[in-house]
């Protein structure tokens, strides 16, 4: 909520500077602010309802059974994958992760299913794509995948 | 915009304003408590977008328009070097909602002439090394674990960036808009 007072105080300041300085470039700027969230909207109702309905079919006891217990090969594979096509938001994840620590699952888990949860978007991928291509879309998105196996591997062994 | 352009629009709006409010019913219909819950997470989300997203897209605009080509290209271009790359990754730090969020600015820090490395690390970071987030991490999971995460991510981040550009470029080949 302070993040975002904090940053539509910020605009509307720079927004009242622009406007003295120039009402012409302003109104442009304006009229593309417009234009482009026009564009966005679509796009923004589609992954927000994805995300929900995600989000509702995997209910925090699916993460427990599959990411609790014994670490294994598979586990941390599974955990990193759950992560990729999940989007749960750090609000939620990281207290569960928390639970998930106490409750007997290994920090390597945790790790991996936390660093793809944050670094790849599977849900957002259309979007990425139409504001990034699809070039650095996929290379981002992979990359993020093998390094954040890679972390939760350096976390294991440095915990 | 011209007005084949507004109607478009228009027709997609509607298609997601019925496609949603079908999925949502047939949801409510089979899987009652799903629904609910699907609905409270969507609240939230929506929040946080009408709360953040127009304040963004306003900031974009000026951008746009106060900030020359040459300016990002001078902070954020090849000739940017290292301090650029950390620019980029402070920038992504700074509070400001969901990474979807992100991926306009990101396309429009690349339509100006930022350097592709420079806005993976913009991206990586906002997604990844959020303030906030590292202080509930420190609560929730512990020091040493945060710790870790945060300094091994960081150096991710800077190497999903360097490589993402390098396959970019692979070939030998210019780095064009079209390209991309």
């Amino acid at each position: 909520m302070k993040v975002a007072l904090a940053i539509n105080l910020i605009t509307a300041g720079l927004l009242l500077l622009s406007f003295f300085k120039s009402s012409r470039k302003t109104l442009i700027a304006l009229k593309m602010s417009l234009q482009k969230g026009a564009n966005l909207m679509p796009w923004m109702i589609g992954i927000i309802v994805l995300i929900g309905m995600m989000l509702s079919f995997v209910p925090e006891q699916t993460v427990e059974r599959y990411l609790g217990g014994e670490m294994t090969l598979i586990q941390v594979g599974g955990a990193a994958l759950l992560g990729t096509i999940t989007m749960i938001p750090s609000l939620i994840a990281v207290p569960l992760a928390g639970s998930l620590i106490e409750a007997g699952a290994s920090y390597t888990t945790i790790a991996a299913f936390l660093t793809t949860l944050i670094m790849v978007g599977f849900v957002t991928l259309p979007l990425e794509i139409k504001e990034l291509g699809i070039k650095i879309t996929f290379w981002r998105n992979l990359l993020a995948f093998i390094f954040a196996i890679i972390i939760a591997g350096m976390i294991g062994v440095l915990m | 915009m011209t007005v084949r352009d507004f109607i478009r629009l228009f027709k997609k709006m509607i298609f997601v304003i019925i496609a949603t409010a079908v999925l949502m019913f047939i949801l409510g219909y089979f899987f009652p408590d799903e629904q609910a819950m699907s609905l409270a997470i969507m609240k939230e989300y929506s929040l946080e977008v009408i709360l953040v997203f127009p304040a963004v897209l306003v900031l974009m605009g000026l951008v746009d328009i106060w900030m020359p080509r040459e300016m990002v290209r001078r902070h954020f271009g090849d000739t940017a070097g290292f301090r650029g790359l950390l620019l980029s990754v402070f920038l992504g730090t700074l509070p400001a909602g969901p990474l979807f969020i992100a991926f306009p600015i990101a396309g429009k820090m690349l339509r100006k002439g930022a350097r592709v490395a420079n806005v993976v690390a913009f991206m990586g970071a906002w997604a990844s090394l959020k303030m906030s987030e590292i202080g509930m991490e420190i609560y929730f999971l512990g020091v040493k674990f945060a710790f870790l995460r945060v300094v091994l991510t960081l150096i991710a981040v800077l190497g999903i960036a360097l490589i993402t550009e390098k396959m970019l470029t692979v070939a030998g080949k210019e780095l064009t808009k079209e390209s991309i």
